[in-house]
């Protein structure tokens, strides 16, 4: 009866035969079922709704979307019918097109797969030009075989950011160095070298050496301050500061171009200086993700998050680039200078290609290092910290004062193409993994060496194809806890002696004594003048 | 990382550098579906991966019903035999701080940690070795069960709790969108909470009793163990934790995908303080 009516609410009184007892009977029914429809349908003195017409909106939204277990999620149906309630479908802020993040990197990133302009694209492309990009996606290949490395669709844009890359610059060699993980940020990096001759200048070098200028300018200043007011100078003399090495050797061979997101603007890293590597050991932090960074720490960093990066790419590329023995050799002509370290190799034509098995060989005599090690001094060539005393000799006559230098011991690091199996251990750990990429296919598989003193850094061979890459925070492992290097110790004391040494006030007492010794002393000598005048007078 | 569409999620991450190969995802795809059918889960998790010097160990996580307690940790080194881990005592946790150094990828090598101990007094103290042996599979245990209780995290509401107290998956959750996915506060550690007890009755005013029932991660010490980064624009959030490097949680804004997985060495960075 009541689902009828439900039905059809005008036809309240048509189903059933009117009899008296019936009526009688109808009519209470009816009332009641009129009374209770009419409390439903009873709008909320707050909000306006009545539940009459919720359930029903609800109930048919239940029954449009059919949901599994609907007893389960009946009170959040409920709750979002009331929710859209407040969403007005036509709204002037929510339709006006507000550019997501998303839509903005797509942008920039389409970029990269334009083909050009209109005019380079109808140019044939000469066929058979040398280009340095190298084949990113074989390589990706490789890596995905070790589980190692990015996306596919990630490497792809990364290989159309480097191809803009050697568009833009002359470049002879590029390859992708690898990622470097940020809190903010991550860093894409890549490794090139200029064509020779046509670097482009750095005009960053001269700017520093001015602030050298004038920040002795300024000391020279303070010392003639110092002859007025006689303040105590500290004997400290900071370290000889180590010569930073040239463009195309040591750790400043090769360039470094880094951005944030493939697309976006590739930015050139500044030259590494050795008290950057050695502060560099010294510390531990994480990359932010902003080239323009402050590098807090102590001891404290000389530069910011860019140079810090570039430090630890210099170390982490010494450490971990390593290449099949055979692939590289020295160049025969340079034979002459055996004495000086050589740091010049070329690419083995000849090179045959050493098969997998003795590639994982645990002894990893087959591995070699091919960037220079970076020496304690924070260069890799090692050079004479005390040459630059003879220059400004005058300088030193002052203040050379007993503690004479001594002769500088040259720091030695192994040679280039040194084997793996000379690497030192790390903290009772081989230094490096050697795995075969499948254990199920192991007639086609390549050989993974994992770097365990620098988490991250992997290198893949096979026949005659090798690479290396790095991916992780950029931190060198260590089994203890970092503790930061403690402060220098104190410096010594001035000699305390008489002449700065407080002493007592004199007591009223002894003022007064001493003030009557000298009256006493005075009368004496008036007493003498006055005999000395008597003589004088007789 | 659910197991059913592993191959699919596993892409979310290879942004921070965690790829498997082909042979390893075709390999996990095989076993885990045999595993979650003997084993009668109701849910299969890729859990991640613990480097180690020699063998990698692969970790799943099967989970009953209620997926607070009824969990078992499996691991493997093939990804194909799994076996199972012990649960992790309280016992097994302290002793595997002591350990130190990776893993070394074989569960029976036992690690070695002499402690001297001082007995007696004054002149008569004699200095006394102690010498406890950790096992790795113990260590794996512990580690896992740290990680867990650590950084695993959940978006907000993507779990409700019942008035019977028993927590479930919110089946009406539809993801954050890309203003709530960029706040911290909208994650929650996935485990009985730590801090909610100690709050004042004013600070829990605010809270939804069947939402809000998990500690956020905001409030995590110190400030700064999360590093929160957009990839894609806006289409993929990726929170890293930096206090165990490695764990990596992606979630789409405005759609149910999330997830995380852990692939590193296992040791916590207890440098953190310095580091940031």
């Amino acid at each position: 009866m009541s689902s009828d009516v439900l039905n059809n609410e005008r036809d309240v009184t048509g189903s059933k035969p009117q009899t008296p007892q019936n009526i009688e009977n109808n009519l209470s029914k009816d009332t009641e079922f009129i009374n209770a429809k009419s409390y439903l349908l009873t709008a909320s003195t707050k909000t306006g709704l009545n539940l009459y017409d919720h359930l029903a909106k609800v109930l048919a939204k239940v029954l449009e979307e059919r949901p599994e277990n609907v007893a389960d999620v009946f009170e959040d149906f409920s709750n979002n019918e009331k929710k859209a309630k407040f969403v007005s479908s036509v709204d002037t802020v929510q339709n006006k097109d507000d550019k997501s993040t998303e839509v903005a990197l797509a942008e920039i990133q389409e970029k990269l797969f334009s083909k050009g302009d209109g005019e380079d694209a109808d140019v044939e492309p000469e066929e058979e030009i040398e280009t340095p990009l190298p084949n990113l996606m074989e390589l990706c290949y490789y890596f995905e075989q070790a589980g190692i490395g990015l996306n596919r669709e990630e490497v792809i844009r990364v290989w159309l950011a480097l191809k803009n890359l050697v568009d833009n610059h002359p470049l002879q060699h590029v390859r992708f160095w690898g990622k470097m993980f940020g809190t903010e940020q991550n860093y894409y990096v890549a490794e090139v070298e200029y064509r020779e001759g046509e670097e482009e200048e750095e005009e960053e070098e001269n700017e520093e050496t001015h602030e050298e200028d004038t920040t002795e300018k300024d000391l020279d200043e303070e010392d003639e301050d110092a002859e007025i007011d006689d303040t105590p100078k500290p004997d400290y003399k900071p370290p000889p500061v180590i010569k930073k090495e040239d463009n195309r050797t040591g750790a400043n061979k090769k360039t470094y171009f880094v951005c944030n997101e493939p697309g976006k603007v590739w930015v050139k890293l500044p030259q590494v200086t050795p008290a950057q590597i050695t502060t560099a050991r010294k510390v531990k932090k994480f990359l932010t993700g902003r080239l323009d960074a402050p590098v807090v720490s102590f001891p404290p960093f000389p530069g910011n998050e860019a140079n810090y990066l570039r430090a630890q790419i210099a170390r982490i590329s010494a450490g971990t680039h390593i290449s099949p023995l055979g692939f590289y050799q020295f160049d025969e002509e340079e034979e002459e200078e055996e004495e000086a370290q050589r740091d010049n190799f070329v690419e083995n034509i000849d090179f045959e290609g050493i098969p997998v098995r003795e590639l994982i060989d645990p002894s990893l005599s087959n591995w070699v290092h091919h960037v220079q090690h970076v020496l304690p001094q924070g260069r890799c060539t090692w050079w004479n910290p005390i040459q630059k005393s003879e220059d400004d000799f005058e300088e030193d006559k002052e203040e050379e004062e007993g503690d004479e230098p001594e002769e500088a011991e040259p720091e030695v690091g192994p040679a280039l193409l040194t084997p793996l199996s000379e690497d030192a251990e790390v903290e009772n750990m081989p230094p490096w993994t050697a795995k075969v990429s499948s254990r199920l296919v192991p007639q086609y598989s390549i050989a993974v060496l994992h770097s365990n003193l620098w988490p991250g850094a992997h290198a893949f061979g096979t026949e005659k194809k090798f690479e290396n890459v790095y991916i992780g925070w950029g931190h060198k492992y260590a089994a203890e806890n970092y503790s930061p290097p403690p402060p220098p110790a104190v410096m010594e004391e001035f000699p305390s002696g008489p002449e700065i040494t407080e002493a007592e006030d004199p007591t009223p007492e002894e003022e007064a004594a001493l003030r009557a010794a000298q009256q006493e002393a005075e009368e004496a000598e008036e007493m003498e003048d006055d005999e000395d005048e008597e003589d004088e007078e007789a | 990382m659910d197991a059913r569409d592993l191959h699919l999620n596993i892409d979310y991450v290879g942004t921070a550098g965690i790829i498997l190969s082909p042979e390893q995802k075709a390999a996990l795809q095989t076993s885990l579906t045999i595993l979650q059918s003997n084993q009668k889960f109701s849910r299969v998790y890729f859990w991640g991966k613990i480097l180690g010097v020699k063998d990698d160990y692969y970790i799943a996580q099967g989970v009953g019903s209620d997926e607070f307690s009824e969990r078992k940790i499996l691991y493997s080194k093939d990804c194909i035999r799994w076996g199972l881990l012990p649960p992790a005592t309280d016992e097994m946790r302290e002793k595997a701080k002591l350990a130190k150094g990776r893993f070394t990828g074989d569960p029976s090598f036992e690690f070695e940690h002499t402690e001297i101990k001082k007995i007696g007094e004054g002149d008569d103290a004699t200095e006394e070795e102690e010498t406890i042996t950790i096992k790795e599979e113990d260590r794996l245990a512990a580690v896992i069960s740290e990680i867990d209780s650590d950084v695993r995290i959940v978006p907000r509401r993507s779990y409700i709790k019942t008035p019977t107290g028993q927590g479930f998956v919110n089946r009406s959750f539809e993801g954050l969108s890309v203003s709530e996915a960029a706040k911290l506060c909208n994650y929650m550690h996935f485990r009985n909470p730590k801090q909610l007890q100690e709050k004042s009755l004013l600070q829990r005013a605010n809270l939804d009793k069947a939402i809000d029932f998990m500690d956020p991660v905001d409030e995590d010490i110190p400030k700064g163990s999360w590093s929160l980064q957009f990839e894609r624009g806006s289409g993929l959030v990726l929170l890293r934790s930096v206090l165990w490097l490695g764990y990596v949680f992606y979630h789409v804004p405005g759609t149910r995908h999330y997830g995380s997985i852990y692939v590193g060495t296992g040791e916590k960075n207890m440098d953190l303080p310095f580091m940031l």
